[in-house]
């Protein structure tokens, strides 16, 4: 656990988030209702800067060990807080169904993170709810497909430049 | 506003749309558009996303992090152009697209388009094992591949709960602190040549030989080492290395007095500099900003001081930082970090310490040639290592550490087999670049290339 203690006690808001400790980090579960709620509570406590936004495809590893009351879905938007002083992290990971994989945005939070949630739509799919600019951003514009999910296989599609004529 | 969420449908094209006058033009347009990832025209885009465009985050105080209304949707009606910048073109450091609306020759808002040299290297992450996952991430960042190596390595280390030699961490010490070297140079080098000196990118181009002379006698390749790896490093320092330190940092450290007989105290480079691609510091902040271009800002945060990792805590260093935040403090910190390398580089040539310079860990790392000729079991591990790998236990983790560009961040899932479930890297180039907009805005056209050079964004590390 970092110095000063779990944020947890800390801050009475975050009473109600599920937590973790995963090899000395701290970890909050809140759910896509609470999520932006508990974004906000952090950067008034200090942690003023949204290091990393990623999203993670559980398809293959449904069963990884989660803390009581957390129901496990296939996709994760994982974020990494960071207070400059002191320094410090915390992560959130925030569970989003397949059948529905929309994630509110954390742009008006921590504008920082507009690349990382259009990296995650372009090659997870996740959308983010109410982002101001949700184009891909590595990939084509006419791809289709999230390349980084895990059924979407290596090798499926044959490497493409645009308007190139195809093979004989 | 479109919305291209559902998949399969495109976006607008608003720049084929305005051409619609001339086929072959549009048919030529067609072929390269990347539609709504592009800038579109002010009155086809929401005020939010115009506020971006427009740098417009810098505004605002920091506990509203956005406000829409600040955006400025009456600017420059009608006698304004939107020009495309690359993503060929010699100033944007490789495949970048810079799209910026001028009107005369002040930028009024700007996006960069990316994704041209995307090469799905997480993906690619998650179909090497651990041994193999060395080879994939050094060729992210070309210009500080061990820093790559480092961040893929202490996070698989974290995964295994494996502790490393103190050899081997102040080899690794020592090779990431060179590489900061040879990038900053290299990036001194790119600047001035940006800004017309040749004579600077001719004499950062030798400094930088220098250090990758001897990167190729350590680990037999000029890039993409592959020598930091999970456990240790791949081999131990040649014979001799002192000398060739020494002689480096003792060269670079002289040569830097040139650079600053060029550059530092030259009009014309001041001119250019000096008061251009200005944004205060709680911005940089909120846009997630880190390395150089924070510590230009003011902000003395650096990884290595703030969460020390390998040794960074028994070497003496300073944080640069800057005060006006400008492209010349930018230049000046980086200037001032190969100084501040070069002493923590001639610290280490005194601790280094002796010993093994990888774990002696069966599961982890090989075991040395000699033993597979005698041991049997030697040979069965050697075997299990390259055909079968590391398996850590399950576990997500989240590295980071201060590359030349700021926080290179590694996020690893592991599901308990030989090859991560998620591999993630934090690019700093990709962070950094959300960061244009607001340096460019109310600019010049001509100070775009040395705003766009400060941010040293290196596009391998940007599209992964």
């Amino acid at each position: 656990m970092a110095p000063g203690g779990s944020l947890a006690w800390q801050i009475p808001a975050l009473g109600q988030i599920l937590t973790a400790d995963s090899a000395g980090d701290e970890v909050f579960f809140p759910t896509r209702a609470q999520y932006v709620e508990v974004a906000t509570v952090l950067r008034e406590a200090g942690f003023a800067t949204c290091s990393d936004l990623c999203a993670v495809d559980y398809l293959t590893h449904l069963g990884r060990k989660l803390p009581d009351g957390v129901a496990p879905e296939r996709f994760e938007v994982v974020v990494n807080l960071l207070s400059l002083a002191p320094a410090r992290r915390v992560r959130l990971r925030v569970m989003v169904p397949e059948h529905d994989p929309v994630c509110p945005t954390l742009f008006f939070v921590y504008p920082g993170t507009e690349n990382m949630e259009r990296e995650a739509y372009d090659l997870m799919g996740i959308r983010f709810d109410g982002h101001p600019d949700p184009s891909r951003i590595l990939m084509p514009q006419d791809w289709e497909g999230h390349p980084l999910r895990r059924d979407y296989g290596v090798g499926r599609v044959p490497v493409q430049f645009k308007g190139a004529p195809g093979p004989r | 506003m479109t919305s291209d969420h559902v998949d399969g449908v495109i976006g607008d094209a608003p720049v084929t749309a305005a051409l619609t006058g001339d086929p072959e033009l549009a048919r030529l347009v067609a072929k390269t558009d990347e539609g709504s990832q592009e800038l579109a025209p002010a009155d086809a885009t929401s005020r939010v996303k115009l506020a971006i465009e427009q740098g417009g985050v810098l505004r605002v105080p920091e506990s509203n992090a956005l406000d829409p209304d600040a955006a400025d949707a009456t600017f420059g009606a009608g006698e304004t152009m939107i020009l495309n910048v690359g993503p060929q073109h010699p100033s944007t450091h490789g495949v970048l697209r810079m799209m910026v609306e001028l009107q005369g020759e002040t930028i009024l808002r700007s996006k960069p388009v990316i994704g041209y040299l995307h090469t799905g290297m997480e993906k690619m992450g998650e179909e090497l094992t651990y041994v193999q996952g060395a080879t994939n991430v050094t060729r992210m960042d070309y210009l500080s591949p061990l820093h790559n190596e480092l961040v893929f390595s202490l996070a698989v280390e974290k995964l295994l709960g494996v502790d490393i030699p103190p050899r081997a961490t102040w080899i690794r010490m020592l090779m990431c602190e060179l590489n900061r070297i040879s990038s900053h140079v290299m990036w001194t080098a790119s600047n001035g040549l940006d800004l017309a000196s040749t004579t600077m990118m001719i004499f950062g181009l030798r400094e930088r030989d220098l250090v990758l002379t001897f990167f190729e006698k350590v680990t037999g390749l000029r890039m993409n080492h592959n020598y930091i790896r999970p456990g240790g490093v791949a081999a131990d320092l040649p014979d001799g290395w002192e000398d060739d330190v020494e002689a480096i940092v003792d060269t670079v450290g002289a040569r830097l007095t040139d650079y600053d007989n060029l550059l530092t105290g030259q009009p014309i480079f001041r001119e250019r500099t000096e008061g251009v691609g200005v944004v205060p510091a709680d911005l940089l902040i909120a846009l997630s900003a880190t390395g150089p271009l924070l510590r230009a800002a003011g902000v003395a945060w650096d990884l290595r001081r703030a969460m020390p990792y390998l040794a960074y805590d028994d070497v003496d260093f300073d944080v640069i930082v800057g005060s006006a935040g400008d492209c010349f403090d930018r230049y000046a910190v980086r200037l001032n970090e190969v100084r501040e390398s070069i002493r923590i580089v001639r610290q280490i040539l005194e601790k280094m310490p002796s010993g093994d310079y990888r774990a002696q860990d069966k599961k982890v790392t090989p075991p040395p040639r000699a033993r597979i000729d005698e041991s049997m079991e030697a040979l069965i591990h050697h075997f299990k290592i390259f055909t079968r790998g590391i398996e850590p236990p399950e576990g997500e983790v989240y590295v980071a550490v201060e590359s030349p560009r700021g926080e290179l961040g590694c996020y690893l899932v592991s599901d308990g087999s030989n090859h991560p479930m998620r591999m993630h890297i934090r690019a700093p180039s990709f962070v950094n670049l959300q960061s244009v907009p607001a340096l460019l805005r109310g600019g010049l056209i001509a100070d775009m290339v040395a705003v766009l050079s400060s941010v040293d964004p290196v596009l391998g590390d940007v599209d992964r």
